[in-house]
């Protein structure tokens, strides 16, 4: 375990008298140190720091800790610790704060662009950026520097892994070993279904669309099509495109939610759509809860007019409609596609490296481009 | 027995179901059955040991409903002139499959986090399941370690690498078309992977192949696959190395004493416990009832065995 001694500003230390101690003991936990670990400013540095404004706590920084998200460059305006209402806290204070950090609950419209007249830059730690007025931004010449790529592996992983769960049924018999029933009821019950030969209906081929296509149709003998915007160049991308969801559906046996929110995919998984993935189709959901009709997919399930859903995200979170938390052919998970270890690092030091390149006047590291 | 199975074998062949009789009247139903008995069908938990092979005279032919043979006396039924059949192939992809669903399931605790869902937790705005140090782990280029690359390993091998894996493993002889990094002894193997994923087959050589040495140089980032058989893994190692934190999980489908499962693991989260479900898809298990029965069929009609392991 090692101890680092932070002495406060400007004071001697007299013998006998505490001295801060910052703990490090997680840092000797067996999956190893994160190599990027701030050494903190002293109290008079840090006030000629640049300002980086947080209207909300990232969720980020409680689940992996606010100490990887620091910087010798920079420092962090906190709107949420004062108990001034927003607009007020942000008049007094952010007038001339250039740079703003939200992850995906921080909803930025007009309204709180209005109250930031020298904000330059906004940096996400969400892959999505539905929570942005974007073209409010882009009006404002405001820069914005989402997560990249640094998600889409894990995001595609989870896909997968929804998917196999529901099909093979590997949450519910994980339930029926632990509750002690394969002893005293016998075998699980048979219905599983194969992966194999399943036809596999992408809504988005984008990045992390691509990472799921490849896993399934490669690695696990499936035949995937998609729906996109725009058709992708069949030399680079070989699936077949389906211009509507509803025909996707139609033709697949699970539908795969891998798109961004916009205006366009709101609710693009409606009623007809789910009638035509039909009672043997499954739904998997790692974009926005409101891609799909909620209401309507709850429904389905209840009814049995579709087969299972693997889900990560939902139209209100962390609230899950109750009719779901009963049932077996679903798996429930809560928004955690992107919280692995691995990617939290990369989040760290792309948060911190786009933050210091904005405050260094070089390229942000991930700077989101409208196409 | 898997009802389709035991349908078509009622209606093609004169069945006696085993399994219905209580365990003390076994021997005399045998002595009495012993002269029409020439074939018996064996699965993966129940299979013919010399005791039962000797009490039937006039066995001609084990079809077992598995692709393992462990719980089959090979020697005994050469040494009669027995033949011996499994099902193997047709459930590859679907026990591959599921090798991967145990590590997706694992690393990123799939179980525990629709638990937590449902028990109302994430609504509470407790993330206590996701948060360090108890976080999420990837799988995505995650160096993959697997022991016996038959076809079953082979499968494996295939779906991790779509996932940008390295594949490592250790088999008994190295197979010279697949282009993976060999080890020749598993601790070297369990030493350069962080998952370590069992697919081979039950002998002599490999029962308890997955030892405390094995577990240590897999270490405390490491997760324990096995779709293989339960004893493939010295299992009250595995359970204290679990406890004690030194293995960072584990994933199974079988265990040393099915469907006993080991109590204390039956409260780990990170540990997912399946009960033997590896080719328990519909699809499958018709595949490999058919199988059975066409072994059966070509035995009797004196035709060439489909699917014989002797």
């Amino acid at each position: 375990m090692g101890l680092l001694m932070v002495k406060t500003a400007n004071q001697s230390v007299p013998a006998g008298s505490q001295i801060a101690l910052l703990s490090l003991s997680h840092l000797s936990h067996p999956y190893g140190s994160f190599d990027h670990m701030a050494s903190p400013a002293t109290a008079a540095e840090e006030e000629n720091l640049p300002q980086v404004l947080l209207l909300l706590h990232p969720a980020a920084f409680t689940i992996f800790g606010e100490e990887h998200f620091t910087s010798a460059k920079f420092r962090f305006l906190k709107a949420y610790e004062s108990s001034l209402p927003l607009d007020e806290f942000l008049a007094a204070n952010a007038r001339s704060v250039r740079a703003l950090l939200v992850s995906a609950a921080t909803v930025v419209g007009a309204g709180i662009l209005d109250l930031l007249p020298e904000l330059r830059v906004i940096v996400t730690t969400s892959a999505g950026l539905d929570q942005l007025d974007l073209a409010e931004c882009r009006r404002r010449g405001i820069r914005i520097a989402s997560a990249g790529d640094i998600y889409s592996a894990d995001v595609a992983d989870c896909a997968v892994g929804l998917l196999i769960d529901v099909l093979r049924k590997i949450s519910a018999s994980n339930r029926y070993v632990k509750n002690g029933f394969w002893a005293s009821k016998g075998d699980y019950p048979l219905g599983s279904k194969q992966l194999r030969g399943k036809r596999i209906g992408i809504v988005g081929l984008g990045r992390i669309g691509l990472q799921v296509a490849k896993r399934l149709q490669q690695g696990f003998g499936c035949t995937v099509s998609y729906n996109s915007r725009k058709k992708k160049n069949p030399d680079q991308v070989p699936y077949p495109f389906y211009q509507d969801v509803r025909e996707l559906a139609a033709n697949s046996d699970a539908l795969i939610l891998c798109c961004g929110l916009t205006e366009q995919t709101r609710h693009a998984v409606d009623k007809e759509v789910l009638a035509a993935l039909g009672k043997a189709g499954v739904i998997v959901n790692v974009a926005r809860g409101a891609v799909v009709d909620e209401k309507e997919m709850v429904r389905c399930l209840v009814e049995g007019e579709i087969a299972g859903a693997g889900l990560d995200v939902f139209e209100d979170e962390p609230v899950v409609p109750k009719e779901l938390l009963e049932l077996d052919n679903v798996v429930l998970s809560p928004h955690s596609a992107v919280l692995t270890r691995e990617s939290m690092m990369e989040l760290a030091r792309l948060v911190v490296g786009n933050l210091e390149a904005f405050f260094s006047n070089e390229p942000l590291l991930s700077e989101y481009e409208d196409d | 027995m898997y009802s389709y199975l035991e349908q078509e074998l009622q209606s093609r062949f004169n069945l006696f179901k085993l399994w219905q009789q209580p365990p003390s009247k076994i021997p005399e139903f045998l002595k009495s059955n012993q002269r029409t008995i020439k074939a018996v069908v064996s699965n993966a938990r129940v299979g013919a040991d010399a005791q039962l092979i000797d009490s039937l005279p006039n066995l001609e032919i084990v079809a077992s409903f598995s692709v393992g043979f462990d719980k089959i006396d090979l020697k005994r039924c050469e040494e009669k002139g027995i033949r011996v059949t499994n099902t193997p192939d047709v459930l590859t992809d679907d026990v591959a499959d599921l090798g991967i669903a145990l590590i997706l399931a694992v690393l990123r605790k799939i179980c525990p986090c629709d638990g937590f869902v449902r028990s109302g937790k994430w609504k509470d705005g407790d993330f206590g399941i996701v948060t360090f140090p108890c976080f999420l782990l990837q799988f995505s280029s995650k160096p993959v370690g697997i022991v016996g690359l038959g076809r079953i390993g082979s499968a494996i091998a295939k779906r991790a690498q779509a996932f940008g894996c390295s594949i490592s493993y250790h088999s008994r002889t190295q197979k010279p078309l697949k282009h993976y990094k060999y080890y020749d002894n598993i601790v070297d193997l369990a030493k350069n992977c962080s998952i370590l994923v069992v697919a081979c087959s039950l002998t002599d050589e490999t029962r308890h192949i997955v030892n405390r040495e094995v577990i240590d140089a897999l270490g405390p980032r490491g997760i324990l696959i096995n779709v293989g058989r339960g004893a493939h893994v010295d299992e009250p190692e595995l359970v204290s190395a679990l406890l004690e934190g030194r293995l960072a999980g584990a994933g199974l489908d079988v265990y040393e004493d099915e469907p006993e499962v080991p109590d204390p693991l039956l409260r780990l989260d990170n540990v997912l416990l399946l009960p033997h479900v590896g080719s328990d898809t519909v699809e499958t298990c018709n595949s490999m009832a058919d199988l059975v029965l066409a072994n059966l069929e070509a035995h009797f009609n004196s035709r060439p065995l489909p699917t014989p392991v002797i």
